[in-house]
């Protein structure tokens, strides 16, 4: 007998399956209608709620804001912001269409950027994401040829560009959008929950930054929703 | 509906019984204060605990029944412990699963059963009492009161209507002593690192008297803090809202 | 993993001795407990999502055969493979195999229990293959070589002097005048250290949080991030996870991980959790190109059906054992095993059988508190004394407790006599005290006077007292049924 079914069989003796109980029946249409549980009150706002609230969950867990009007304000405020930080004008870019035909040259020169999943020594991504979860500042990534997972990881600094409309007030939500993208259920490689830098508590509960993955992620907030 | 003179049966426990009759007597004079009769069935012994959860529970049923029977007929069973009623009130039932008659009975027991100071709070609906006491106490929930009956507020509040007691909220009030029943001697260097750490906040709450409802915590944490040389002194919450202070607090002397 | 839960009591008698350890502990229990308390206050529906979580989970498990069927082959549609591993020894061998497949020498590991319950590490070392721990806390346990001794936080019985201590000796080559005095610096070492690792590995190990059915993912939940980079560098991607992992959907899960890092370390949401769903896709730029998920009974089937069946709902966020009294005072080491605190005491007989671990179930309190913060409302009290039950069926509870716990049952059961009993004890007690009201030492009980006094009785019982009371001041005491 296979391991596969020894396991099998053993879990249905202990829980006395019977056939014709019903139970195939009940797990289909678990699986196909996949219900909602409780969905937080704070989930349920308004849109224009739900993107202050994104905001404000975002920024409690150490992930900074910087609102922009329209996507092309893009180069500058990435420019920007690394002088601000004291960090090196060099870019990796994921190869998203939208965010590889921004003005880069003209509106950020000094900006050394190049597209492409995260090599060891960049410093700096950006990248786009799918959605982003008010309920606790969340932003949901999908892994594709235009948003490498590297990218999320390897560098120290992750800067992320969000559209309000992107954002939604649950993770249900966040997951209905994906459906209703045409993918049902079918995931693809990765998809990618991030809510704050990297951290750790493991030495004595303090609180530090960058173990591993980033240890700054800056949002670009383009407020697209009138 | 409350009776207009509630029939109360006592369930002393084994030991209130054995070591600290003058609680006994402070929850007769509450309830009778409240307008409660009380009888004290003769029949009674321990509600089980030690049995059940050593795993024996062939005797812990038939002490179970044993209690059951006691105290049929009775409009409630008054209990001076929390780990006690909740022994009654969430345990018994499931003891006689097989036998309905008597998992019947068990259940209407468990209905009417309930601690002390909850039942003069939450029940009888007692907003204050008449006792005074001149001191800071501090007040330590015992668990099985405050998470299988929830315990919390009622002795808080009955307190606050002693003339003269100032109560300080003690640190990790919720957090166990260590007592744990037969745990204490099953594995007593845990359970006095418990107690330690309990004594130390106890200590640190700066009150003169620790209170609880339970007396196997009490005590655990008097021989502790007797122990350690403290001041604190320790008593069932029920003398002090009963007023009867004339007996010696828990583990002191007469004479020392 | 070899136990010495056995030998709990010994274990526990050097935890308490162990000052560094105390001082560790000290930080846990004030740490992870106020978080926990205000992660809930800031949520209305923290119990509503409780119970609803442990709805999911009481689904699933009650239709866990067919939930693995569909997981199963939602994860051949997307590529990866499914092995189905009755005993630790198949899994190790099953993980060994997938590394020789790809000639691997070096495998990073992303923190999983399961790893640790089947000794991966040890196995994969004396076959050849070099196992790198990521997790921060994990890599420093194993430069001790030592297990972890929490679920979440493997390194919580250390202090910063320790870990200060060990990585001047372990990372050699580093200059000896550098500052580690920052806790900053030491997660910076690290980061360096494992950042070579990661790119060099051939395989990267994780966990899972979890498993769906419906989509055949499997899911990570970490702050570092250190697990994201062991499946996204390495060309395979080795998942070891135990059946009982599994939920329906993908709303199901949202449900979970709501209560699952507030009650764990009391944040609103872990920063990476991680949906993996086979090898990478046509196209992607980067991702393994091979998925494995190693899954594992090792008992698990025989619990379902059982008294212990709920504690499969276990989404091991460790807020029991952060919780719990006994933990604080012996941290999780005395445990003897792979799961400490109150998850430990039942499931450690459940998987390594109640003749070696007999005393996880009776080193508690019945405090109730873990069971009070389970977000999957787990009765761990509950299932700690059927284990008790089980053992005493079986003779194994020890003979004094036993011939004791007879004695004192056959005057329980007798009202008469137990009541002559507590008269007799009320005034022998009483005279042992003499006038201090207590006794330092009391024979048969040293347990007790070892540590603390003993309160003696007022000298007599509160039956005898109420007879008299009710025969009006004065009369003689009648004892009921003398």
């Amino acid at each position: 007998m296979s391991a596969r079914d020894q396991i099998l069989g053993a879990v249905r003796r202990s829980l006395k399956r019977a056939a014709g109980d019903g139970a195939e029946e009940t797990v289909s249409a678990r699986l196909a209608e996949h219900p909602r549980g409780p969905v937080p009150a704070r989930a349920q706002l308004p849109h224009k709620e739900q993107v202050a609230l994104f905001q404000e969950q975002a920024e409690a867990v150490q992930t900074t804001v910087d609102r922009l009007a329209d996507l092309s304000e893009v180069p500058k405020a990435v420019s920007a912001y690394l002088s601000s930080q004291n960090l090196p004008q060099s870019l990796r870019v994921a190869p998203d269409g939208r965010l590889g035909a921004l003005p880069w040259q003209a509106e950020a020169p000094l900006l050394e950027v190049s597209t492409g999943p995260a090599r060891s020594d960049d410093a700096t991504s950006l990248t786009p994401v799918f959605a982003a979860v008010a309920e606790t500042g969340t932003l949901m990534l999908r892994s594709g040829p235009e948003s490498p997972v590297t990218l999320n990881f390897l560098p120290e600094t992750h800067i992320a560009v969000v559209f309000a409309s992107q954002i939604v007030g649950s993770y249900e939500d966040a997951w209905q959008r994906f459906r209703e993208a045409g993918n049902d259920s079918r995931l693809p490689r990765t998809v990618n929950f991030i809510t704050g830098p990297s951290r750790t508590g493991d030495i004595e509960q303090t609180i530090l930054f960058g173990a591993h993955g980033p240890k700054r992620l800056h949002l670009l907030l383009i407020d697209d929703v009138p | 509906m409350i009776p207009s003179t509630p029939n109360v049966g006592l369930f002393v426990t084994c030991l209130v019984d054995l070591f600290r009759p003058s609680v006994g007597f402070a929850a007769v004079e509450l309830l009778e204060a409240a307008g409660c009769r009380v009888t004290v069935p003769a029949a009674q012994t321990c509600c089980g605990q030690p049995a059940y959860n050593m795993g024996d529970r062939a005797d812990t049923r038939e002490i179970a029944r044993q209690t059951v029977k006691a105290f049929q007929g009775f409009d409630y069973v008054v209990v001076p412990s929390g780990s006690c009623a909740a022994m009654i009130k969430e345990h018994y039932p499931a003891l006689f699963t097989g036998e309905p008659e008597m998992q019947s009975q068990a259940e209407v027991l468990a209905e009417k059963t309930h601690e002390l100071i909850s039942f003069l709070a939450d029940v009888l609906k007692v907003e204050g009492v008449d006792a005074q006491y001149r001191g800071t106490v501090t007040y330590h929930d015992s668990c099985s009161g405050l998470r299988e009956l929830g315990v919390k507020q009622q002795p808080r509040r009955l307190l606050a209507s002693v003339e003269g007691l100032e109560l300080v909220e003690l640190q990790e009030a919720e957090v166990c002593c260590g007592f744990g029943g037969t745990f204490c001697v099953k594995y007593p260097e845990v359970s006095n690192k418990i107690v330690e750490t309990k004594a130390e906040h106890i200590e640190g709450s700066q009150a003169d008297l620790l209170l609880a409802g339970d007396l196997g915590c009490l005590m655990n944490m008097a021989g502790k803090l007797k122990r350690r040389g403290a001041k604190v002194e320790a008593r069932h919450v029920a003398e002090v809202l009963a007023g009867k202070l004339d007996a010696p607090a828990i583990g002191e002397g007469k004479g020392s | 993993m070899d136990s010495t839960a056995h030998a709990f009591k010994d274990n526990a008698h050097k935890a308490l001795g162990d000052d560094q350890l105390q001082e560790a502990l000290g930080n846990l229990r004030h740490g992870f407990t106020q978080r926990r308390a205000q992660a809930r206050d800031q949520l209305p529906e923290f119990d509503a999502l409780r119970d609803a979580a442990r709805d999911i989970k009481n689904h699933t498990l009650a239709h866990l055969d067919l939930y693995l069927e569909r997981y199963e082959s939602k994860v051949s549609e997307q590529g990866g493979k499914v092995h189905w591993c009755a005993t630790a020894e198949d899994a190790r061998r099953t993980i060994l195999d997938i590394c020789r497949s790809v000639d691997a020498k070096l495998v990073t590991k992303g923190k999983s229990m399961v790893a640790e319950e089947i000794g991966l590490n040890d196995y994969l070392e004396a076959n050849g293959v070099t196992p790198a721990e990521t997790d921060l806390g994990e890599y420093i346990i194993q430069l001790r070589n030592e297990p972890p001794s929490h679920i979440i936080a493997p390194a919580v019985h250390l202090t910063k002097a320790q870990v200060e201590a060990d990585f001047r000796k372990n990372h050699s080559e580093l200059p000896p005048e550098r500052s580690l005095v920052e806790p900053e610096a030491l997660v910076q070492e690290a980061r360096t250290m494992l950042r070579q690792k990661y790119l060099d590995a051939d395989v990267g190990i994780t966990g899972a949080n979890f498993l769906i059915a419906e989509t055949g993912s499997s899911i990570i939940v970490t702050n570092e991030g250190n697990g994201d980079l062991t499946q996204c560098l390495p060309k395979v991607h080795i998942v070891i996870a135990s059946l009982e992992k599994v939920v329906p959907t993908l709303e199901d899960v949202s449900i979970i991980l709501r209560v699952l890092a507030r009650s764990g370390t009391g944040q609103e949401f872990t920063a990476y959790t991680t949906f993996s769903t086979g090898p990478k896709r046509e196209g992607d730029l980067d991702g393994p190109d091979e998925y494995h998920v190693v899954l594992l009974d090792n008992g698990r089937s025989a619990m379902l059906g059982s008294e212990y069946q709920d504690v499969l709902r276990c989404i091991r966020c460790g807020a029991c054992m952060n919780h719990c009294p006994v933990y604080h005072a012996v941290g999780g080491h005395a445990y003897g095993w792979v799961y400490p605190g109150p998850i430990g005491a039942v499931l450690t007989p459940s998987l390594i059988g109640v003749e070696e671990a007999g005393h996880l179930p009776n080193a508690s309190t019945f405090c109730g508190r873990c069971e009070a913060v389970c977000p999957m409302r787990i009765p761990l009290p509950k299932m700690m004394r059927h284990w008790r039950e089980k053992e005493f069926e079986r003779n194994l509870t020890p003979t004094a407790a036993r011939s004791g716990l007879k004695l004192w049952a056959f005057f329980a059961k007798r009202p008469a006599l137990y009541a002559m009993l507590n008269r007799f004890n009320a005034r022998l007690l009483r005279a042992l005290g003499g006038r201090k009201g207590s006794l330092r030492s009391l024979p048969l009980a040293s347990g007790w006077t070892d540590h603390r006094d003993f309160p003696a009785p007022q000298g007599k019982s509160f039956q005898e007292l109420w007879a008299k009371r009710q025969n009006g001041s004065g009369a003689t005491p009648r004892t009921p049924g003398a």
